[in-house]
């Protein structure tokens, strides 16, 4: 049965063949697209049903035990991940349906979003660093692919800076590979815990671990290494912008919180101290960089910066409750990112733009689009009862535990320019009056084109809402994957079983 | 041996780095390709460098005899070369195609997806 783990990547990449074998049919593609998303909600499930009932949940790849072969671990960080990754793989399929035109669909549109998934889901469930690194670069050529794809100027400029840092970040990673395993002989991430352990060579520990900040810092876009997401991330057709928002950065965070609980604990060296700094720096430039912008999709990937720095600070405060809230924020996060872009979408299918000057008038126009942005935006602002209010809350008081104040006020000042940002679009696209008379309503789209473009607006801000508003669940969840990082003798046990050197 | 390496390595970065901070994106990209040598050559020498025989398992036996040289960095490095090969393929691609779109190979240049101040501002205005 532990096939199963292998299943999240499996399906995305028969699907992607099949989609793109089947490109020049009008909708072999679109619905081996939503089928394969179908599918993999369900086994992610299932792998988490599975992890909560049983614990770490490991497969040895082609039956080579660990350390030797690749092994797929599915602890419950892994486990939660892979969930909300299908969620959303599965709303913005449901959504591209609606805007991804048919010249882009005969490029191969639905094979790279599959591969992009795959690469996404593989990443969560390796327990392998090179394996890692091999899902990232599926991953990264999925992306390229998808960024370019319609080959408009825009695309063009933005996906050569996408490319050009996204390429270093890959030859960081690579080195720091190649060096973990000089100094260790060995590239399972369970067997590298107990080895770095008992590892007495602090001058190549500090090397690694600042090589891995910047190799997944550049690809989780904190500061100073953020330049090439609000650069890129707006060129795309929206649900590209949406999925890249939604999934990209957060493997970047997802991989920093593995190797820096797993790999380099917090103690001896500087690793979660500079995590710290650079954190709180992340959270107030990008914040800064958003209340700057006029455009609709450059605030929200300002945003998204400024949310990463909150994951990184609950990885670098180092208690179960910062990790747990780190955790939560991820969740409450991914959802409620997507669904920004995705009503931004919608904005601008209706209004004809994405500038703020030349759109307005959608809370008339376009009363339940308002309510949901209304949802998603004050999520992510931190307002209470909604999701962002309950993730804000478990960093906040882990920092005030820890006597951080600063780091404490730092959190709130953002907070409150989150809310800021988010009052500008509220006030510019919904409030004021549209520049140029017009008819802005949801009417005015075919209804088959508003269900694919309300259905999955609907799904996650409700998602959003009952985070918010039964968080007690995913509160318990998050400190009990929380705990399982912290204290991983579960997770090496799992996948080495009584292997000893 | 290790230090040769060692050196080389050091030499390929330097040189990837100086090409790298140039605005020409193809210089940039011969850069990122010395960089790649650079990593691939690293993992080599991280591996450990031995004059031995190729770890094969004669017939009837259960495992190689000592020495042998370690076969896990040439995997690793094999598998980073063709991916990095399969990237900067790529990476041309996508220049040749940004050349053929702006007629210009300075990033300063190339201002579609961020459009600079000035720009801006006119439009404000106008």
């Amino acid at each position: 049965m532990s096939w199963i783990l292998a299943l999240p990547f499996l399906i995305p990449i028969l699907a992607a063949m099949v989609a793109y074998l089947g490109r020049k049919h009008e909708n072999t593609g679109r619905l081996v697209s939503v089928f394969s998303c179908l599918l993999l909600f369900g086994v992610t499930l299932l792998i988490l049903a599975m992890v909560e009932s049983g614990g770490v949940r490991v497969a040895q790849m082609g039956n080579w035990s660990a350390p030797f072969g690749i092994t797929l671990v599915a602890d419950r960080l892994s486990a939660i991940m892979l969930l909300v990754s299908a969620t959303i793989g599965l709303a913005v399929a449901i959504f591209g349906l609606a805007e991804i035109d048919r010249e882009r669909e005969l490029l191969g549109y639905h094979c790279f979003y599959q591969l992009l998934l795959a690469g996404v889901c593989g990443s969560f469930v390796t327990g392998d660093l090179f394996n890692l690194y091999v899902w990232f670069e599926v991953m990264l050529i999925a992306s390229f692919a998808l960024l370019v794809l319609g080959n408009t100027p825009v695309q063009l400029d933005g996906g050569t800076k996408y490319v050009a840092m996204n390429l270093v970040s890959t030859l960081l990673m690579l080195t720091g590979i190649g060096l973990l395993y000089g100094l260790t002989g060995t590239l399972n991430m369970a067997e590298l815990h107990r080895e770095l352990a008992v590892m007495d060579a602090p001058v190549a520990m500090d090397l690694l671990r600042v090589l891995f900040i910047c190799a997944f810092g550049i690809k989780a876009a904190i500061f100073p290494l953020f330049f090439w997401l609000p650069a890129s991330y707006h060129a795309p057709p929206l649900p590209v912008t949406a999925v890249f928002a939604g999934l990209l950065t957060k493997v970047g965070v997802y991989a920093l919180i593995r190797t820096f609980t797993l790999l380099f604990p917090a103690g001896d060296g500087f690793g979660h101290e500079l995590l710290l700094a650079v954190a709180l720096l992340t959270m107030v430039t990008g914040v800064l960089g958003a209340a700057a912008q006029y455009e609709f999709r450059k605030i929200l990937s300002f945003h998204i910066v400024s949310q990463i720095g909150f994951l990184v600070l609950g990885l670098a405060l180092n208690s179960p409750l910062a990790l747990a809230g780190a955790i939560f924020y991820m969740v409450h996060n991914i959802v409620a990112k997507t669904n920004l872009f995705l009503i931004c979408g919608t904005a601008g299918r209706l209004t004809g733009s994405y500038e703020l000057r030349e759109i307005g008038g959608l809370y008339r126009a376009a009363p339940i689009l308002a309510a949901l942005f209304f949802i998603a935006a004050f999520s992510l602002a931190g307002f209470p009862p909604l999701s962002g209010f309950w993730a804000k809350f478990l960093l906040i008081k882990s920092s005030l535990e820890q006597a951080a104040y600063w780091v404490c006020a730092i959190a709130l000042l953002t907070g409150l320019l989150t809310l800021f940002s988010m009052s500008k679009i509220w006030a510019e696209a919904f409030w004021k009056p549209h520049p140029a008379a017009g008819d802005y309503s949801l009417g005015k789209l075919r209804p088959s084109v508003r269900a694919m473009h309300l259905g999955p607006i609907v799904v996650l801000a409700l998602i959003t809402l009952s985070l918010g508003l039964l968080p007690e669940p995913f509160i318990e969840f998050s400190l009990l994957a929380a705990r399982d990082l912290l204290e991983p003798a579960e997770y090496v046990t799992a996948v080495l079983g009584t292997y000893a050197k | 041996m290790e230090t040769a390496l060692a050196i080389l390595v050091g030499i390929l970065v330097a040189t990837g780095v100086y090409l790298m901070l140039a605005r020409n994106l193809l210089r940039y990209l011969f850069g990122l390709v010395l960089l790649s040598n650079a990593a691939n050559l690293a993992i080599l020498a991280a591996g450990r460098l031995t004059r031995a025989t190729p770890p094969l398992v004669p017939p009837g036996m259960m495992e190689p005899p000592l020495p042998v040289a370690n076969p896990l960095p040439q995997a690793l490095i094999l598998t980073a070369i063709v991916i990095g090969f399969g990237l900067l393929a790529f990476a041309l691609a996508l220049l040749t195609r940004s050349y053929q779109q702006f007629q210009t190979l300075d990033s300063d240049q190339i201002r579609e997806a961020e459009p600079v101040k000035e720009k801006k501002m006119e439009e404000a205005q106008g």
